[in-house]
């Protein structure tokens, strides 16, 4: 009833092509944007925006990050955590060695680090496919970290490689609160995922999605394959990169290369399943699904708990939230497996006809 | 409407063939010579040579496995053949690449649907006139200024191919969600959009009932009619290939046993043979 787009008359292509077609949809963004800028950066606790928020918002940076390479261009990758790690190294080291650069321009040289990374890492791609090019990925997952622990030089000779970001100035403004902190994710985050859109709606999205599903069909239409699957790397690395950078400098402050393994690797990989592959909105629902998720159940049981007046022994809460935890990702990839993304969707064509059968 | 040097002819009765073969048949644009492959100890091809004219409807017929595929795949770089050469459009090539074959305008259909199956049918189309666009990485990811203006003006292309091929109503429908007879009909709308010059279609109309391939025979005279496009088929219908094209080229093990227009191939010994099997 409300999500209708009757009389909605599109009368040019430009119309047509627009981010959002449907009315409501625009509505819907704007919203969203107002309380994510406005509201809460007013009204959220610091414990919510620096335990909960940014990291989500981060996390859906990378996971948009390996959705590009894996959910569009078809190649499967565990290096995320370590082209992460590039960043967060990369942008750490722009800051400390070159004086007055300005930290955005790191934030960006890190991800071009991370881009170059990537393109060198991607050349096994041109040769072998889906899990025979994971596990050559992994090769990147192993090598880099153990790099940035062993050659010391990327840490500032700092104990086992720990890394501690300076602090954020953008023209002598410091991002030095949780809310001021907050608002750079936010707007570095909603610009990238503007600029994700932008490029699966335009010509080297259509051709990501080409190579990934068929390559022959791709390669006689004139798109050079080669070109395309590095280009997905690099734009892949970068954001895994920027992702990286503000991982450090916006939400820890202080990190180690060991912290950037493979158990982060996997958990974007299960934010982008999760999500739906090949969805810019998926990428959001994936990280949210997987870290604000647990915080969430563990809040609830452990009040639950309280509020029945059972006495539970300690840590039965925390084991019990894996469990449901666990219990709800096999639920939802039964209901569908591929992602939350579609779920909406399917929501959305079921929502055009509501309340009428018809 | 026809633009060549000739004038258009006066419009036939259906029956005496669906166009007059003195249409706009130009010179040769496309020279296969003598052309091998082989795949270990299989030979694939076998010697082959023939040629296209421009703007004809040339078929490549023959039994199952006699290598009609994989001649298509030879002319637009899928396959290096090990010997031979092809010429299109005055230039030489001992092997072709898919990408240069592609710029050369040359495009084709698959036999089993090769299409973007995640993807909608205004994408895939859309795809197909990648060679078409220009704008860099940056304009794309902001879409702005070259970017936009690109995707607008090669939408309305696209749109005109949509129009053409009666697939307005799906436009936005992922493909893989199509029936099978729309699915072909969308490949071929995909090759097109790169408004190809020389157009290989793998068994268009494979698998079609009666109607389907009526719409499909249409569409292939209509694009040689209207876009003056060289057209080289494989089909296995043989009404189709004796109405609608000018010559055919039979193939057999590999070999070439039969070249010339329809009727010559229909009385060919060596032809007959292959098809019906002769005694031993």
């Amino acid at each position: 009833m409300l999500y209708r787009e009757s009389g909605q008359f599109k009368t040019t292509y430009a119309a047509d092509q627009q981010l959002f077609p449907i009315r409501q949809d625009r509505y819907a963004i704007g919203l969203l944007l107002a309380v994510a800028f406005v509201v809460i950066p007013l009204f959220a606790s610091s414990y919510w925006l620096t335990a909960l928020l940014i990291p989500f918002l981060v996390f859906a940076l990378a996971t948009l990050g390996l959705n590009i390479l894996t959910g569009y261009a078809g190649q499967l990758s565990l290096g995320t955590a370590a082209f992460m790690a590039v960043g967060a190294v990369a942008a750490y080291n722009f800051q400390l060695r070159i004086p007055g650069m300005p930290i955005l321009v790191s934030f960006i040289l890190g991800g071009l680090t991370a881009a170059l990374i990537g393109i060198a890492f991607g050349l096994p791609s041109l040769r072998i496919k889906g899990f025979y090019l994971a596990v050559a990925t992994l090769a990147a997952q192993f090598f880099i970290p153990w790099l940035l622990v062993k050659v010391s030089w990327f840490s500032n000779n700092s104990a086992s490689g720990v890394i501690t970001a300076q602090p954020i100035e953008i023209l002598g403004f410091a991002f030095d609160s949780p809310p001021r902190k907050y608002l750079l994710v936010l707007t570095i985050v909603a610009l990238m995922a503007l600029a994700a859109k932008n490029m699966v709606r335009s010509s080297i999205g259509r051709a990501w999605m080409a190579v990934r599903d068929m390559d022959v069909a791709a390669e006689v239409i004139g798109i050079r394959i080669m070109r395309t699957k590095l280009i997905a790397f690099a734009v892949s690395s970068f954001y895994c990169g920027v992702a990286g950078a503000l991982y450090a400098f916006a939400y820890l402050g202080s990190v180690e290369p060991d912290g950037f393994n493979l158990d982060l690797s996997f958990r974007i990989l299960f934010m982008v399943i999760i999500g739906g592959a090949g969805s810019i909105l998926g990428s959001f629902l994936g990280a949210a699904f997987i870290t604000l998720l647990p915080i969430f159940l563990d809040v609830l049981l452990t009040e639950g708990a309280a509020a029945l007046n059972l006495n539970l022994p300690s840590g039965m809460t925390s084991m019990a939230q894996l469990v449901v935890f666990g219990a709800l990702i096999i639920f939802f990839l039964i209901v569908e497996p591929h992602g939350l993304a579609r779920l909406w969707q399917i929501l959305k064509e079921k929502l055009r006809l509501w309340p009428f059968p018809h | 409407m026809t633009s060549g040097p000739h004038p258009s002819p006066p419009p036939s009765v259906m029956g005496e063939g669906v166009h007059s073969p003195a249409r706009r048949i130009g010179d040769t644009m496309l020279s296969v010579d003598n052309i091998s492959l082989a795949f270990g100890g299989v030979k694939a091809l076998t010697d082959i040579s023939f040629d296209v004219r421009e703007h004809e409807i040339r078929a490549i017929i023959g039994p199952n496995g006699a290598g009609k595929s994989s001649m298509l795949n030879c002319i637009n770089g899928v396959y290096t053949p090990q010997q031979g050469r092809i010429r299109f459009d005055g230039q030489t090539f001992t092997s072709m690449d898919p990408h240069k074959a592609a710029t050369m305008g040359i495009a084709r259909t698959f036999q089993n649907i090769a299409l973007f199956k995640g993807m909608s049918v205004l994408d895939n189309l859309m795809t197909g006139r990648n060679l078409k666009m220009r704008a860099n990485l940056l304009a794309q990811a902001f879409y702005v200024g070259p970017n936009r203006r690109e995707e607008l003006e090669q939408r309305e292309k696209v749109e005109q191919i949509i129009d053409f091929l009666q697939i307005e109503s799906v436009r936005k429908v992922p493909v893989g969600r199509l029936p099978y007879g729309v699915q072909k009909r969308v490949e071929l709308g995909r090759a097109l959009a790169a408004e190809p010059r020389l157009l290989l279609l793998d068994e268009p109309m494979a698998g079609m009932n009666i109607e389907e391939k009526q719409d499909m025979c249409r569409f292939v005279l209509d694009v040689n009619d209207e876009f003056g496009t060289t057209i080289v088929l494989i089909e296995h219908d043989m009404g189709v290939v004796m109405d609608i094209s000018d010559r055919v080229v039979v193939l057999d093990y590999g070999k070439k046993i039969g070249d010339g227009t329809p009727d010559e191939v229909r009385s060919n010994q060596a032809v007959i043979d292959a098809y019906l099997g002769v005694a031993h």
